[in-house]
This record gives C-alpha cells, sequence and structure tokens, in this order.
C-alpha cells in the first residue's frame, strides 16, 4: 500500500507510555500531527527515523517493513526529516548541507541546485553559521526534499519564525508533494498553519490517539478542542 | 549560487599554505642558527610532530572526538618502523606505509570501545591506552637489530636504522621529513574537502542530524580513526628514521596530554593549527632550554593558554591569524574600492 501506516506502535521510556498502541495511515499530501506537548509527536517521528526503538508494532512505507532498516538506511529508502530543533551543519556551507543528504542517498548533485532554487535560497555557499534562522529553515526543507524522498517529516519546522516568515514556509511545505511526490507529516503547533496545510490530521494525546480524519472534522470535534485546545465543552462532558 | 566560490577560497589557503612550506623548507636549512646542527634537528621533530598534531586536531576539531593517545601511537609507528626495517630490510618508503597500516590498525582497534560511549569515555580510554603504551615500551624497548619478536638487543651492541637514501645528511632529511608533511597534510586537507570531511562535520553538529541524513556515523567515525591513526604512525616512522634509535623516555603517557593542550592553543580546526601545534609541543620547549630558561615553563605557558583558549579562542593561534589576515584583507580591498 502507497503510503505511511503505522500499526500498533508503543513506545515506553521506563515505566511512561510516550506512545501507546497507535495505528494510523497517511496516503499523500500534507498531513498533520497535533497534540499537547509531550504528547508523542517527535517520539513517533523518532520511532520512524530508528532514534528511538518501538517496543511493539510496525511501520511500513510504501509497503517496505521500515523499523527493521538501519536508521541511516532509511534515507537511502525516502526518508527525510527536520528537527524541533534545526540541526543545519554550522561548519559547512548551505549548498555541502544539502549536498551532504543526496551524497548519502545516492541521488544525482542536479538535485542539490533543485532543491536549493525551490526555496529560493540565495548565496548558497554561506555557511551554516552565517545563515539567518529563516535561511537555516530553508536549508533544513531542502535537505528534506532533495534526491526522492517518499515521506518527509517536518517537526515544529516554523519555531522560531515571525509570521511572514511562517507565511513562506508554509507555501514551501505545501508545495512539496508536487515538487517531489512524497507524503509530508507535519507537526506544529500554529492551528491556523496545520489548517491552512494540512488535509488529514492525527491528535495525539497522553501517547494516545483521540482523533483522526479531515483537518475540519478533527479540529472542531470537542474531545480535540478538550485535549489540545483547552476549551471546556459543557455539552460533550459525557464524552 | 556559486558553491565553487567556497571550493576555490579553500584552494586559495591550500595553496598559500603550501606555498609557505615550500618557501620554509628551502629557506630553513641556509638560515643562520636554526639551520643547521642541534637546531635544525630540533626543527625537524618539530615538523615530524605537528603530523600527530594534526591527528589530534582533525579529530577534536573536526568530529568532537578527544584523544589522548596521540604521542602513544607515535610510539607504535616508530616501534613497527624499526621491527620492519630490521625484519625486511625494505625501502625505508614501504616500510613507512606499512607503520601507518598497522598503526591505523592498532589506534582504531584500542579506541572502538569507547567508541559507542560518550566523549569523555574516549578521552579517558585513550589517555589509558597511552598510559599502557608507554609501560608496554619502557618494558619491551624498541628494536634495534636483536633476536625474537621484539628485536631489542639489550647488551648495548644494537645497531641503529639508517635514514633514507634521499635524506642522509641533517639539511636533506630536513627537507625529506618536510615533504612527505607537506604530502600527507595535502591528503589531510583533500580529505577533509570532500565527502568524509562533510560527514564528520555533520557528526560533530550532531548525531541524530548525521543519521537523518543517511550516514553511518560509526562507519565515519571508524575512518577517522583510521585517518589519523595512520597519519600519527607516519610520524612515529619519520621519528625512528630521524635518529636510527628510538628511547621510551620519548613516549609518556603525560607528552600525549601536552600535545592535546598545545592543539587546543594552536588550534583544531585548520592544519595550519596543526603545524603550529607540532612547533609549540617540541621545537618552543627546546628553545627556550637553550635559551637557559627551564623547558617546564612550557607547562604554565601551556597551562594557561589552554584556558585562554577554551575561554576566549576556540579556534586557536590559527583561527586568530586567520581572523587577522580576513580583517586586513577586507581593510585593504576597502582601500582599493575607495580609490
Ligand atoms: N528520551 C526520552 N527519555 C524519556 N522520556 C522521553 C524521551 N523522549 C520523550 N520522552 C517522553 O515521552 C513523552 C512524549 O514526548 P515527545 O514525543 O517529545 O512529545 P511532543 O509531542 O511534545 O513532541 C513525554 O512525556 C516525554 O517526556
Ligand atoms: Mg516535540
Amino acid at each position: 500500500m502507497a503510503g505511511l501506516t503505522l500499526s500498533n506502535v508503543t513506545v515506553r521510556y521506563g515505566g511512561v507510555r510516550s506512545l501507546d498502541d497507535v495505528s494510523m495511515a497517511f496516503e499523500r499530501g500534507v498531513c498533520g500531527l497535533i497534540g499537547p506537548n509531550g504528547a508523542g509527536k517527535t517520539t513517533t517521528f523518532n520511532v520512524l527515523s530508528g532514534f528511538t526503538v518501538a517496543a511493539t508494532g510496525s511501520a511500513e512505507l510504501d509497503g517496505m517493513d521500515l523499523l527493521r532498516v538501519a536508521p541511516h538506511r532509511r534515507a537511502r529508502l525516502g526518508l527525510r526529516r527536520s528537527f524541533q530543533q534545526e540541526q543545519v551543519i554550522r561548519a559547512l556551507s548551505a549548498y555541502d548541507n544539502v549536498r551532504l543528504v543526496a551524497e548519502h542517498t545516492r541521488s544525482a548533485l542536479t538535485s542539490v541546485g533543485r532543491a536549493l532554487d525551490y526555496v529560493g535560497l540565495a548565496r548558497a555557499e554561506r555557511l551554516g553559521s552565517e545563515l539567518t534562522l529563516l535561511e537555516r529553515r530553508l536549508v533544513e526543507i531542502a535537505r528534506c526534499i532533495v534526491g526522492q524522498p517518499r515521506l518527509v517529516l517536518l517537526d515544529e519546522p516554523a519555531a522560531g519564525l515571525d509570521p511572514t516568515e511562517s507565511e513562506r514556509l508554509l507555501k514551501l511545505i505545501t508545495g512539496i508533494p508536487d515538487e517531489v511526490g512524497a507524503l509530508v507529516l507535519l507537526v506544529d503547533h500554529d492551528m491556523d498553519l496545520v489548517r491552512a496545510a494540512c488535509g488529514t490530521v492525527a491528535v495525539l494525546d497522553f501517547g494516545k490517539l483521540i482523533a483522526f480524519g479531515s483537518t475540519h472534522e478533527v479540529l472542531a470535534s470537542a474531545q480535540v478542542r478538550r485535549a489540545y485546545l483547552g476549551v471546556e465543552d459543557d455539552e460533550e462532558s459525557a464524552c | 549560487m556559486s558553491p565553487q566560490s567556497v571550493a576555490s577560497n579553500r584552494t586559495r589557503g591550500l595553496i598559500t599554505g603550501v606555498a609557505l612550506a615550500v618557501l620554509a623548507v628551502v629557506l630553513v636549512p641556509s638560515l643562520p642558527g636554526i639551520g643547521a646542527g642541534l637546531g635544525l634537528r630540533t626543527l625537524t621533530v618539530a615538523v615530524i610532530y605537528s603530523l600527530a598534531a594534526a591527528s589530534a586536531g582533525v579529530l577534536y576539531g573536526r568530529l568532537g572526538l578527544v584523544s589522548i593517545m596521540q604521542v602513544g601511537l607515535v610510539a607504535v609507528g616508530g616501534w613497527t618502523t624499526l621491527r620492519l626495517h630490521y625484519a625486511t630490510g625494505l625501502p625505508f618508503e614501504v616500510v613507512l606505509l606499512l607503520a601507518a597500516l598497522v598503526t591505523a590498525v592498532v589506534g582504531t582497534v584500542v579506541s572502538l570501545p569507547a567508541l559507542r560511549l560518550s566523549g569523555l569515555s574516549l578521552a579517558i580510554t585513550t589517555l589509558m591506552i597511552a598510559g599502557a603504551l608507554e609501560v608496554i615500551v619502557r618494558y619491551t624497548g624498541f628494536p634495534n637489530g636483536g633476536p625474537g619478536f621484539v628485536g631489542r638487543d639489550a647488551t648495548g651492541s644494537g645497531s641503529t636504522m639508517p635514514r633514507p637514501s634521499l635524506g642522509q645528511d641533517d639539511q636533506t632529511y630536513f627537507r625529506y621529513v618536510a615533504v612527505v608533511v607537506i604530502v600527507v597534510l595535502v591528503l589531510l586537507w583533500w580529505l577533509l574537502a570532500s565527502r568524509p570531511g562533510r560527514a564528520w562535520a555533520a557528526i560533530r553538529q550532531g548525531d541524530a542530524g548525521a543519521m537523518a541524513s543517511g550516514i553511518n556515523t560509526t562507519a565515519y567515525r571508524v575512518l577517522a580513526l583510521a585517518v589519523t591513526s595512520a597519519v600519527t604512525g607516519v610520524a612515529g616512522a619519520l621519528l625512528a628514521a630521524n635518529s636510527g634509535v628510538l628511547d621510551p623516555v620519548s613516549f609518556k603517557a603525560q607528552q600525549s596530554v601536552l600535545l592535546f593542550a598545545t592543539v587546543l592553543i594552536a588550534g583544531a580546526f585548520s592544519l595550519a593549527g596543526a603545524v603550529i601545534g607540532g612547533l609549540f609541543f617540541y621545537w618552543v620547549p627546546q628553545l627556550l632550554n637553550t635559551w637557559g630558561v627551564d623547558g617546564n615553563l612550557v607547562f604554565v605557558i601551556l597551562g594557561l593558554g589552554t584556558v585562554q583558549a577554551i575561554t576566549t579562542a576556540p579556534h586557536g593561534i590559527a583561527g586568530q591569524l586567520e581572523n587577522l589576515s580576513s580583517a586586513l584583507r577586507s581593510r585593504t580591498g576597502r582601500r582599493v574600492e575607495e580609490s
């Protein structure tokens, strides 16, 4: 099956279940993964990247069993991700930051220029240490789309940016599926951004999947509003 | 976008460095005072040690790995060189390459267990290995043509290894050493500017980011250890050929600590820092001695220098020189534009 499928994934840190029997499937486009702090969003990404080992469960990407693959090999299978704390390499130029990913995923170097053009980063010969936060966020997007990505995981890609900058990033993110044909999974706290970017959204709370479906419906549901937005709905209190 | 301009900037740095080095190779042996005798022999050893400094510098500056056993690995390279010379009688250049290979294996294998743990554990492990190597060479001594595996004739009737045919006297051996050192540093430079160098920079930034980029972090760490150990092994070979015999006294663990401190001060982020480091490590103390100043003063200088380096100048002396030169360049550049 095309897309990403998580089946009964559980992650335990000591006694805490950061993910508790989570099953969800994303097919195409830009999909949202939301939930309050500590809900398990980054943990989900870490399981998919191989930085955290799931106690149980499996994940399939375009029919491939992802969790059995060594972490660094997943990039070659088409997995890309950005980090909540951006990881642009300070000692390398913006160009080399992107080239690095192409090099280790057996991708053509021509895709490096294309990725940098897509995000619109000028003077890519500048070092990572010389870039502004926005430019570093752009480099991260470029690193995520270089080569032939199948799944792009973006962990709060707009953190720390002002509204105009977020707007620009939003446009880039929503264009990724058309540009490179990858499925995008977006974690973000900005509900306007999620609403604008994602057709489908999954909501985690304390490691449990509490809602899944079209963004419009999910964000309107009372349970989600209570858990995530902290809004009390009296008529739904029995739920 | 022009990634080429970064490359050309880097290449310009390399060309400047090599040009300066070649100039030094040509001029130094004809300088009064240090161009001959003890002065030149001291400088030769200092230039050799710049390879060990470069190894520690690459590991620390490019990967964030603290390896405190470089002088111990120089001993491994030197021991292997002498042993192979007496066992095979092969030309020095071949023995040098084999010694580099053996040192690469030894340096990598002993560091491997610590590699999966934290950076501090590698520092402690390598320091202990430096201590162990100190004890081992004190016990076995260095080969001097004697019998058995250790190849040591303890009666004092041992022989010395001859210098390579291309570098018989002090002047030509200095130039021989300088050429080998330049070649090795250029190879290191090339490695740092290509795929492995980029992967190492990613690892230094963070394992998670590196792995997400598809980098096999373990493999690239092992590669770094192998390469830097090989480079240190070359230093051992050159040192063995310099005097034909080696003395265990030169390979105490504290020397490895001293070398690491020197690298911190001189600059771990550039290969120029390595050359400065080698000079600091071996030449300056000897210079102080000949001036009648206690050579141990260097410990005080290094101590203060390390504190200064860590607190105010993480890129070391080389970094400060670089800042100075780019400041001068931008100033002259502005003047040209103004006129
Ligand atoms: N390495 C870890 N060790 C222990 N607990 C962790 C670790 N990583 C995450 N957790 C816990 O797992 C839960 C989910 O965290 P996380 O996935 O980072 O949440 P978020 O949804 O904010 O990204 C939190 O309770 C967090 O404290
Ligand atoms: Mg998070």
